[in-house]
């Protein structure tokens, strides 16, 4: 694990690269130049820096979950609080940096994907703080069930585009978003929210995404003087899962769960495990595992959580998974929803449910760990965007 | 390499050359057969057969829409080159299959291509493959002898151009547009400057596609290159009339004639301006 991946054609071992018309090859090469140069300068890492610190509030708090740890009565559970973050989920770390090299390639005009608003608010945020024409791609089935999200985005004064076309969720947004791209590419600069698309995206997101492990391997530290034993994170394209992992790569002894969503049960083939169930292909840049028919046409993921209904996932993901560091499962939307009540009531915190469905493999792992071990999960983000979805599979009245 | 033949043919006698996108199995693939004959009778000197796929990055919403109500008619790779073999048993005009990444990486790149060879394909066009990660399908179409036809666009780098024309074969797509596919109302200028850059590196056919919407567009293109590509206004007099086989070939005919007639306006002024 001590190789520098991806490599120079963008490859995490055979997955990755840049599938993409060749109409977006200089402007991705543009970008990999581009962010090369940021990421030797001084001074881009230090205006990183500075608004990671003032604007999103950064470092998160690593917050013990005392009443959940004695609920499921094993390792010591953290939380990694990135739903504390200004926007209130991890997104908003990978869009400051984002628009910090938009700003200084020249660009004039963001667009980009969104499936639970959450990249789509960060972008938005960030182009209102920083003077750019913000462009946000949305499927029409996402705009009904983040209604919050989308007039959150309206209101920091960037565009909604609903998307028709195929699934009208996240991968139709995703296409939408680079078609936009293919037409306006000399004065446009395309903001992907995950590790996913052609390289160098998979590479740069989960850079500005790792400040979130980072943060964990120095506050663990702290607190308990030695590393976490498992890592949680849930994936959909798998970001602040990325996050989280990349710093521990090298550190075998942590072991890495990814949670993917299982939506109605993996048999039902109404889900989003990617990793767990699909084969491997390209879509949308980048080779990796997809969820596709025996024709290699891409199908469509279910999930009754908006950011992880994408049938595609980050190339590192998907090496990770072949050289076995880090292991893939998956809960289902029930199971989510029970883990979105569990933190709720037990911790005072309403996660996203996103989150909920790292939380769910919680009572799956920690009978098998010993009281003394400790499990980092990351809270991706808050569940306030989700209640609508929540008070209608829950019936609260 | 038969289509690189016939666009160098057809140039030496001082002739364009016309090539006519449709999406196979839309509305059918009995259709799409049919429709095969009248293009190639109509004029077409290639055909472009689209393989549908489910995420079409590079194409607009015309090919968008053709592609879904293909697959609705459950169209698959094995089915169409069915077609291709029947076609093959009555017109021998060249074909090109034009498809993305991932459908022909889920079939299997060698036997693709050894499938394809089989029913009689020349050449094969996939948008989201570019040079850098050609390599593998490349080494296989060389081997097969079919032709895997290479883009250049308004944004690609003299670098680029270079390298791109080095490994070209049966001629090279220049996209006239910052875009995605689509009929456009007017012809971007560029594509002179671009066509000219290309011709500093190589004598390979060029032909211009993406956004022709007709006879006048056709001429413009064929100024400046060997060969045009129409194919989202194709796709589009299909759809309409795809609830009426009686309309829909003789129209599709009759187009491709007025995109061939205007594009030989454009090869008869060249030739007396010769003279």
């Amino acid at each position: 694990m001590n190789k520098i991946l991806p490599d120079k054609r963008g490859y995490f071992g055979e997955f990755g690269g840049k599938y993409v018309p060749e109409t977006l090859m200089s402007a991705i090469s543009e970008l990999e130049i581009a962010y090369q140069k940021a990421k030797e300068s001084v001074n881009f890492q230090r205006d990183l820096q500075y608004y990671f610190k003032n604007y999103i509030g950064r470092p998160s708090i690593l917050y013990y979950a005392k009443r959940l740890t004695e609920k499921l009565g094993g390792a010591k559970i953290y939380l990694k609080r990135e739903d504390l973050n200004h926007t209130g989920a991890h997104k908003i770390n990978n869009a400051i940096g984002q628009v910090l090299l938009a700003q200084q390639m020249g660009k004039k005009r963001i667009i980009a994907e969104t499936g639970a608003g959450q990249h789509g608010v960060a972008v938005a945020t960030v182009s209102a703080l920083f003077g750019f024409s913000c462009v946000i791609y949305m499927g029409e089935v996402d705009i009904k069930r983040q209604a919050l999200n989308v007039f959150r985005i309206k209101l920091l004064g960037a565009e909604v585009i609903p998307v028709k076309s195929g699934s009208r969720t996240l991968k139709d947004a995703v296409s939408e978003a680079i078609r936009d791209w293919v037409s306006n590419v000399e004065d446009t600069y395309y903001m992907i929210g995950s590790v996913v698309g052609p390289h160098p995206y998979p590479m740069m997101v989960r850079d500005f995404q790792s400040v979130i492990g980072q943060e964990v391997k120095e506050q663990i530290i702290a607190k308990e003087g030695r590393l976490p034993d498992y890592l949680v994170a849930c994936v959909g394209g798998g970001s602040n899962a990325m996050g989280l992992f990349y710093p521990f790569c090298g550190e075998n002894k942590v072991k890495m769960y990814g949670v993917e969503a299982a939506g109605h049960g993996l048999a039902s083939q109404e889900h989003a495990a990617t990793l767990g169930n699909g084969k491997v292909g390209v879509l949308h840049g980048t080779k990796s595992f997809v969820l596709q028919d025996e024709d290699g046409q891409i199908k469509e993921a279910y999930t009754i959580s908006a950011g992880l209904d994408y049938p595609g996932v980050g190339p590192e993901h998907a090496y990770l998974k072949k050289t076995g560091r880090a292991t893939y499962v998956s809960v289902t939307d029930n199971e989510a929803l029970e883990a979105f009540q569990l933190l709720s009531r037990t911790e005072g915190i309403i996660p996203a449910l996103e989150s909920a469905h790292a939380l769910a493999y919680l009572p799956k792992l920690i009978p098998k760990t010993k009281k003394e071990e400790v499990v980092v999960v990351c809270l991706s983000g808050r569940g306030d965007k989700d209640t609508e979805v929540a008070i209608d599979k829950l019936g609260v009245e | 390499m038969r289509i690189e033949k016939v666009l160098r043919n057809l140039r030496e006698k001082g002739k364009k050359s016309l090539i006519i996108y449709i999406t196979a199995g839309d509305p059918n693939l009995k259709i799409t057969e049919e429709l095969v004959y009248s293009i190639a009778e109509a004029g077409a000197d290639v055909v472009e057969l689209g393989i549908p796929f489910s995420d079409p990055l590079a194409d607009g919403p015309t090919i968008q829409q053709a592609s879904y109500r293909a697959l609705k008619g459950k169209v698959t790779i094995s089915k169409i080159l069915s077609t291709i073999e029947k076609i093959r048993k009555k017109s021998s005009v060249p074909i090109a299959l034009m498809t993305y990444y991932n459908p022909i990486f889920c079939y299997g790149l060698d036997r693709f291509v050894a499938d394809s060879k089989a029913v009689g394909v020349d050449g094969l066009i996939v948008p989201d493959l570019p040079l850098e990660e050609s390599k593998e399908l490349r080494g296989i179409t060389e081997r097969f002898g079919i032709e895997l036809i290479s883009f250049i666009a308004p944004t690609s780098t003299p670098q680029r151009i270079a390298a791109i024309a080095q490994s070209a074969r049966g001629f090279i797509y220049c996209v006239s547009v910052t875009g995605v596919t689509g009929v456009r109302k007017n012809f971007s200028p560029k594509i002179v400057e671009m066509i000219e850059k290309i011709r500093l590196y190589t004598d390979m056919p060029l032909a211009i596609g993406f956004g022709i919407s007709g006879p006048e567009q056709a001429k413009e293109a064929t100024k400046y290159a060997d060969a045009v590509i129409v194919g989202s206004a194709v796709v589009k007099l299909i759809e309409n009339s795809r609830k009426d086989l009686s309309v829909m070939l003789p129209q599709i005919s009759n187009f491709v004639k007025s995109l061939k007639e205007a594009i030989r306006t454009e090869e008869r002024r060249k030739n007396k301006n010769k003279i």
